[in-house]
């Protein structure tokens, strides 16, 4: 109401212009006709909608700036610099990513983390997918096994890997005995050795984080229609013929999603291997993450330390943006 | 997808049927070898939480037995009672809920507020800031943590909770599911409290916000789990022993108690016990905050 009185008294405006028997009507008419009115209007509104839409915005907005927007690109920037904790950064360009093709200590935590992604990313994909489709029936007890598959995921890392540490233990640990049931009479060194402490770390986080992956499988089970099935069986089709015809079809939006979500993660490893194995034996479990807490917290060099982070954040980058190339040629094909 | 849906129409089902005949005898094979596949999975699911919770109840030197006792010969409640003594777990347990419910009240609060913002209001750069938000929740931490720590040192707020607070009460993710619930409320609903002239705060206090009641509860538990768990920022910033969480006074075990397997896992034990309760008493808000957050990512 208050907008169309202000339109009128603007629109009303031109002179000789006599009250006419359809004034209000045409006033009316006019005003909206005539565009300079009706932008002033719509950028009154616009205004106030802005500000209102910012107003609630603003106090999570302040605070994401601050806190992650800033030290993003400032990431980038101190990347190019030499600052340590004590001088201040100088500009040095390209030095420090030269540093890094001659540094072994990161070519080895790059080649661990791309090692612990290797593994975790399958494996995972693969229980969780299982887990999935093991539940996704009526059967008795499906709700519990739901429950418990899944909580893992929300027991803390430190205890996950104080547990394992346990399990694995290689003289006596049940992981050991229980391979002796199977005829291996000494089983891996597991994390003692610098061979299998990786596989360790790959087992313990994958069993973490299935129960995750399961309820995003589980929903994405849930939207394939009951009808394809049905029509499937019509048709004769023998379960293993259903689930490659319809399950893994239906389930390609749900697949692409976990394997974004799961690559990520596995290039973010950090609490996991801390607790587990220090990085150790020797450097054989020595990841990304731990380079640069490493280098940038506990040694203070700034620059370096975010040369890193670039490095793990283009990799990233790269391997979500080929997932999503892949995704689309796929789908397009 | 399109061929299967398709084939049935074309072949006519009824000879098909006859191949029915066997498969009764098939079908409960297939159910007895589901179930033993379940069993199996839920064993590799429980077996470690078996563990810790049996050796917990041990004497150090009963936890590595050959073969494996998964019942302990004699329960050593007392294990629970000594841990308090032997290591500050009370103030770790009292720093640990002080953090998670300061944090969550905030990403809640914070997350609700500028989701409202998102999902019902109109205004220039709106999705472009919003993909802003969504673009950071695909970054790694381990990225932008340098300068955030610079950040931090500079303002003189390294080994306070200030510093975690600030860090984890304004994240991308709370905005992110909560606009996602914010979308399904129709709009109709905000323009029918417009023309009755509420305004948009009161629109978001007294007509969203009661609506929203399980996504706020699924956020709610997520970010308390989460701040629960978190290892990472607490072992970079609170470097004080009596400023610790819980999950740094449990790995400390490792290093000083080395040979007390038996504590370690009551630690571990009493670390987890809030979040089964917790578990326990909001199952379903976790898995459809899971479900939600997940499927339209």
């Amino acid at each position: 109401m208050a907008d169309l009185t202000t339109a009128q008294a603007a629109g009303a405006s031109p002179p000789g212009d006599g009250m006419s028997a359809a004034t209000a009507a045409r006033v009316g008419r006019r005003a909206l006709a005539d565009p300079a009115a009706t932008r002033r209007r719509v950028r009154a509104r616009r205004r106030r909608d802005t500000l209102i839409g910012w107003s609630f915005i603003l106090p999570n907005f302040l605070g994401f700036v601050a806190i992650t927007l800033i030290p993003v690109v400032a990431a980038f920037a101190l990347a190019f610099t030499n600052w340590d904790s004590y001088n201040t950064p100088d500009w040095v360009g390209l030095k420090n990513f030269r540093r890094l093709l001659h540094d072994e200590s990161t070519k080895i935590a790059l080649r661990n983390t791309v090692y612990y992604a290797v593994g975790h990313v399958p494996l995972t994909l693969l229980a969780s997918l299982s887990l999935a489709i093991l539940l996704n029936r009526k059967i008795r007890g499906a709700a519990f096994f739901r429950a418990a598959a899944f909580f893992p995921y929300i027991t803390s890392m430190v205890a996950v890997a104080l547990v394992w540490n346990m399990l694995f233990n290689p003289a006596s640990g049940p992981v050991n005995q229980f391979l002796q049931w199977f005829g291996v009479a000494h089983g891996p060194g597991w994390t003692t050795s610098t061979d299998w402490a990786m596989p360790a770390v790959i087992i313990t986080s994958a069993w973490r984080d299935m129960g995750y992956y399961m309820i995003l499988f589980l929903a994405g089970l849930q939207s394939i229609p009951k009808e394809q099935y049905e029509a499937a069986e019509m048709d004769g089709a023998t379960a293993w013929q259903r689930f490659r015809t319809v399950t893994l079809p239906g389930l390609r939006p749900t697949t692409f999603l976990v394997l974004v979500l799961l690559t990520v993660q596995s290039f973010k490893i950090f609490d996991l291997i801390v607790v587990m194995t220090q990085g150790g034996p020797g450097r054989a479990t020595t990841v990304l993450s731990q380079r640069i807490y490493q280098t940038g917290i506990v040694d203070g060099e700034f620059g370096y330390a975010s040369a890193i982070s670039v490095l793990l954040f283009l990799l990233v980058l790269v391997l979500t943006l080929t997932q999503f190339w892949l995704n689309k040629r796929r789908e397009r094909s | 997808m399109t061929t299967t849906s398709a084939t049935p129409e074309i072949v006519p089902p009824v000879p098909r049927r006859n191949r029915g005949q066997g498969s009764g005898l098939r079908r409960s094979i297939g159910r007895v070898v589901g179930y033993a596949l379940l069993i199996a999975a839920a064993l590799a699911v429980l077996v470690p939480f078996l563990w810790m919770v049996s050796s917990s109840l041990k004497r150090d030197n009963e936890v590595f037995t050959i073969p494996v006792q998964w019942i302990p010969h004699s329960f050593q409640w007392h294990n629970f009672v000594d841990i308090w003594s032997q290591v500050p777990m009370g103030t770790y347990l009292k720093n640990t809920v002080f953090l998670s419910s300061v944090i969550t009240f905030l990403q809640v609060l914070t997350g609700s507020f500028a989701a409202y913002g998102f999902a019902k209001t109109r205004f220039r750069g709106r999705d472009t800031l919003f993909f802003a938000y969504i673009a950071t929740i695909a970054l790694p931490w381990q990225a932008y943590m340098i300068p955030q720590y610079i950040m931090m040192q500079k303002a003189g707020l390294t080994d306070t909770y200030t510093s975690l607070i600030l860090l984890q009460a304004f994240g991308a993710f709370g905005v992110f599911l909560m606009r996602q619930y914010y979308m399904t409320i129709p709009d109709e609903l905000c323009e029918a409290a417009r023309v009755d002239g509420l305004s948009e705060y009161g629109i978001w206090a007294r007509i969203i916000l009661p609506l929203s009641k399980p996504a706020l509860a699924s956020l709610a538990l997520l970010t308390f789990v989460n701040t629960w768990n978190d290892y990472m920022g607490p072992f970079i910033y609170l470097t004080s022993n009596d400023h610790w969480t819980i999950q740094l006074g449990l790995q400390s075990f490792i290093g000083q108690y080395d040979s007390e397997y038996a504590m370690m896992m009551t630690g571990s034990v009493l670390s987890v016990l809030p979040i089964l309760v917790i578990f326990l008493l909001g199952q379903r808000y976790f898995i459809e905050g899971i479900a939600t957050s997940g499927m339209k990512g």
